[in-house]
């Protein structure tokens, strides 16, 4: 049993995780048409190379990465590609982005799929190769493509990797369900990753609200054997003890140094549905198609998991769940403290949407309008990262640069529980955002400048030395002339003189 | 369908600043009480007639500052100043003297500075002090604590407060007064032959004190405020008079619990030196914010020429706090010696 850490701050807001009915998954059916956009992960955009028009069958690639930072993207099922074009998709800002929309034709023709019998015949580059191509990126929010962050190993040896089932969002139980119906799946996974980074153990983090699961993933590892260390880990409910940094600190007690990678500390932390993800790829040759999706929140009448195909429309999912529109004020992707909010229910599901919170007026009301910091330091204590929000806060009201970053901004997880406690209802995590947009505004502004003055006195330099070699040059003509002109003299003066003509018009066509 | 476009999180703890604002409030009664059992219903007074001015000049100066003054009014922060300095005034103080003190805290210490949150002193001792230094005659004549029975009655106390030049107080040296004019009595002597004192400090007083207490430590078990600031100055104090207590010869400064229980001392440590918005912000800075006041609280009493020294100390740690915060910044996560690799 490995000693279990706290962790500076955090609160505890209403869990609901009871609400959608954890450990139970309900098949989505398939939708009229499928949105699935180029980029659902950091990095670049996948290139499609499917044409309008054309049939396809499920599991097939429909667009593959671009760049080492960038993830395929396969067809969830068997149909046509009705349109390659804009469409509005899942961010924060609301915006639009190309996506290819596939129409099902019902038949779910897949491809027949190459899994690996024993994954350890295989080596570990193959396997990232299989992660690669099965298009998977983190499934627990931020949606970095798993391949490359396995790759980092190849730089520090690791000897931990971290299954994180922590899920310490109010609301969501995606996670907590996918450990209960499929713990065989994670450990497999798991053990997959393992092999892959060279990890000695294997910690599966999970909070202590979510008992059945833990049991779940426990007896999973006592029925199977394994070659590493494996244990199955529970922590006191707090929120956001779910975030890579601060899951770290609970489970080894150490932190992350700023700037640096979990890699740095030999740990490598990966989610459940990834890992579940992982274990379909290699071992049924599966990609990335369909997530579990928790559809919860008072609005809907039928708040549960659904298994989701990727694209499929969330006003569809709405209409599934029973949600009542009229009753509800604002649709959140994500959970109810970092999800964002959406303006169009057309979106899609991506590859990073583990919840879709239908909540009423009654359950997250306007927040009334911000009154005056009075410092009384809750957000202080609240921050897990031991930043001090209240002043951040009047530095970024005041774009204090210097003192913005003295006071570590940019270690801001934006997790918002100072926003979450906050008496005078100051959307503090707003301003952070707002702080750092403008502080990387002007970084990137100051490298141009220095780029431009850099080429400035290149072009400085290089004038100058073109006048000095024409300088040169002139000189080297006037004593070759001269000299010239001293041999010439007794021979033909008329000679001599067409060549000084000559060479003061080649002079003066230089100097133009 | 018309969505919200809000940014995370988009839920909500319970706290509010008002919510903040009548805990303090709340927390007060204990003390209050025990001030007005003592010396009768001058601190009620006080706070009612002070707290209405209060009200009325945040009116205005919100309306001055083109700000619609209700959802102002409505976060009690100006009731919390009135009241405060309304309990740190002597019981039937006249109307003159609130309206000076009330004007001085709530403009010139709070709305001159941009209102709430703004002030970098803490407004209600921002007017005693103009207080006791404009009128040391009025400031200093405490009413005798001769309980509930012997005070003056609701009567002769609105005479204080309206008609000031006619009423006639019964007065009483304080203890804190007593001690500093101590002339050669060891200090049991002047225990017990002074009217002034009581079982442990001042008489009164030390229930006073004891139900400041008691209203802080409720304020701390619902979280208004840390434990840091409060708990630092009490112990500096604590500290400061057992160096100087000399085993209660003619000298002494007073002995340790004389000085928690006197004059305000709970009271500046609960209700004033936490006053978040002019005090340190981190939970070191508060530390150091509270160690300090409690010294220069000992020292102003025992050295310096007023009765007692809450406020003078809380002012001049005030001009202190920007600094404290510059030095005391909490480590970050990642930032300490802990991402060594194991």
């Amino acid at each position: 049993m490995i000693e279990v850490h706290t962790i500076k701050g955090g609160i505890h807001p209403p869990e609901e995780k009871a609400l959608s009915n954890p450990g139970h998954v309900i098949d989505c059916p398939m939708p009229p048409k499928l949105i699935l956009p180029l980029n659902q992960h950091i990095g670049a955009a996948a290139e499609p190379i499917v044409a309008v028009g054309q049939y396809v069958l499920g599991g097939e690639c429909l667009a593959t990465a671009t760049g080492l930072v960038s993830a395929n993207v396969h067809a969830p099922t068997s149909g046509v590609i009705a349109s390659i074009d804009d469409h509005p998709v899942p961010h924060a800002s609301g915006l639009s982005n190309c996506c290819i929309e596939l129409i099902p034709d019902g038949e779910d023709k897949w491809l027949a799929l190459n899994g690996t019998d024993d994954f350890r015949q295989a080596t570990p580059a193959d396997l990232v190769t299989a992660i690669r191509c099965a298009g998977i990126s983190g499934m627990g929010g931020a949606g970095f493509p798993t391949a490359v962050k396995l790759m980092a190993s190849d730089r520090t040896p690791i000897d931990t990797l971290i299954i994180n089932g922590t899920e310490c969002e109010p609301y969501i139980t995606a996670d907590d369900t996918l450990m209960q119906v499929n713990p065989a799946g994670i450990i497999e996974g798991a053990e997959i990753l393992a092999f892959i980074v060279g990890a000695e153990r294997i910690l599966f983090a999970v909070e202590d609200n979510k008992p059945e699961a833990a049991a779940a993933l426990t007896q999973a590892v006592v029925d199977t054997a394994s070659s590493v260390a494996r244990e199955v880990v529970t922590f006191p409910t707090k929120y956001p003890s779910g975030g890579e940094k601060q899951l770290i600190e609970i489970l080894t007690g150490q932190q992350v140094p700023s700037g640096k990678l979990p890699a740095d500390l030999g740990i490598v932390c990966q989610n459940t549905g990834t890992a579940v993800a992982v274990r379909d790829a290699v071992v049924a040759g599966r990609p990335l198609t369909h997530r579990i999706v928790t559809l919860t929140g008072r609005a809907l009448n039928k708040p549960a998991n659904y298994r989701v195909p990727l694209g499929t429309p969330i006003e569809f999912l709405l209409s599934i769940a029973g949600y009542q529109a009229e009753q509800s004020s604002r649709l959140v992707h994500g959970g109810p403290m970092m999800g964002f909010a959406i303006d169009d229910p057309r979106i899609p599901v991506v590859k990073t949407t583990n919840c879709v919170l239908a909540p009423t007026e009654q359950e997250f009301p306007s927040a009334p309008s911000a009154q005056a910091c009075i410092r009384c330091g809750h957000c202080a204590e609240a921050c897990p990262a031991s930043l001090l929000p209240q002043q951040l806060y009047w530095y970024a009201r005041a774009r204090d640069q210097e003192q913005l970053e003295r006071h570590n901004l940019f270690d801001c997880i934006e997790c918002g529980a100072c926003a979450w406690v906050c008496p005078s209802h100051i959307p503090l995590v707003q301003y952070y955002r707002a702080a750092k947009g403008f502080i990387q505004d002007s970084r990137e502004e100051k490298i141009r400048s220095e780029r431009s003055q850099a080429r400035f006195e290149a072009r400085q330099a290089r004038v100058e030395r073109e006048a000095q070699a024409r300088e040169a040059k002139r000189a080297a003509r006037k004593a070759a002339a001269q000299a010239k002109t001293t041999q010439d003299t007794e021979e033909d003066p008329i000679q001599a003189a067409v060549a000084r003509a000559k060479a003061r018009k080649s002079e003066q066509e230089v100097t133009e | 369908m018309a969505l919200l476009r809000v940014t995370s999180p988009h839920g909500h703890g319970q706290q509010s600043t008002s919510q903040v604002m009548s805990q303090v409030l709340l927390a007060t009664l204990p003390g209050v009480a025990a001030l007005t059992w003592f010396f009768g219903p001058g601190t009620l007074i006080n706070i009612i007639f002070g707290g209405l001015m209060a009200l009325a000049m945040e009116y205005v100066a919100l309306a001055i500052r083109g700000r619609d003054p209700r959802p102002y009014l409505k976060d009690y922060s100006v009731l919390v100043t009135s009241t405060l300095l309304c309990i740190a005034l002597p019981p039937y103080s006249s109307w003159w003297l609130l309206t000076v003190g009330m004007f001085s805290a709530v403009i010139l210490g709070k709305h001159l500075f941009g209102g709430l949150g703004y002030n970098p002193f803490n407004p209600a001792m921002v007017g005693y002090v103009v207080l006791l230094i404009s009128f040391p005659l009025q400031m200093s004549t405490w009413a005798a604590p001769v309980g509930w029975s012997g005070a003056p009655g609701l009567g002769e106390a609105l005479t204080a407060l309206l008609q000031p030049a006619t009423y006639d107080a019964i007065t009483l040296a304080t203890p804190l007064d007593v001690l500093k004019h101590n002339q050669g009595l060891l200090l049991d002597d002047l225990y017990r032959e002074s009217a002034s004192f009581g079982q442990w400090a001042g008489l009164g007083w030390e229930w006073v004190n004891l139900g400041f207490l008691l209203g802080g430590g409720w304020l701390l078990y619902r979280r208004v405020f840390t434990w840091h600031a409060p708990l630092a100055m009490l112990a500096t104090l604590g500290l400061a008079a057992a160096v100087g207590f000399d085993d209660g010869s003619s000298q002494s400064g007073g002995s340790p619990l004389f000085h928690w229980l006197s004059g305000a001392s709970m009271f500046g440590a609960f209700f004033i030196i936490t006053d978040p918005v002019s005090s340190a912000t981190s939970l070191r800075g508060k530390l150091i914010f509270g160690a300090l006041a409690g010294l220069l609280v000992y020292l102003i009493r025992v050295a310096g020429n007023y009765p007692d020294a809450i406020a003078f100390a809380v002012l001049i740690m005030n001009f202190a706090a920007p600094l404290i915060d510059q030095y005391t910044q909490p480590q970050t996560y990642g930032h300490g010696d802990r991402g060594e690799k194991s």
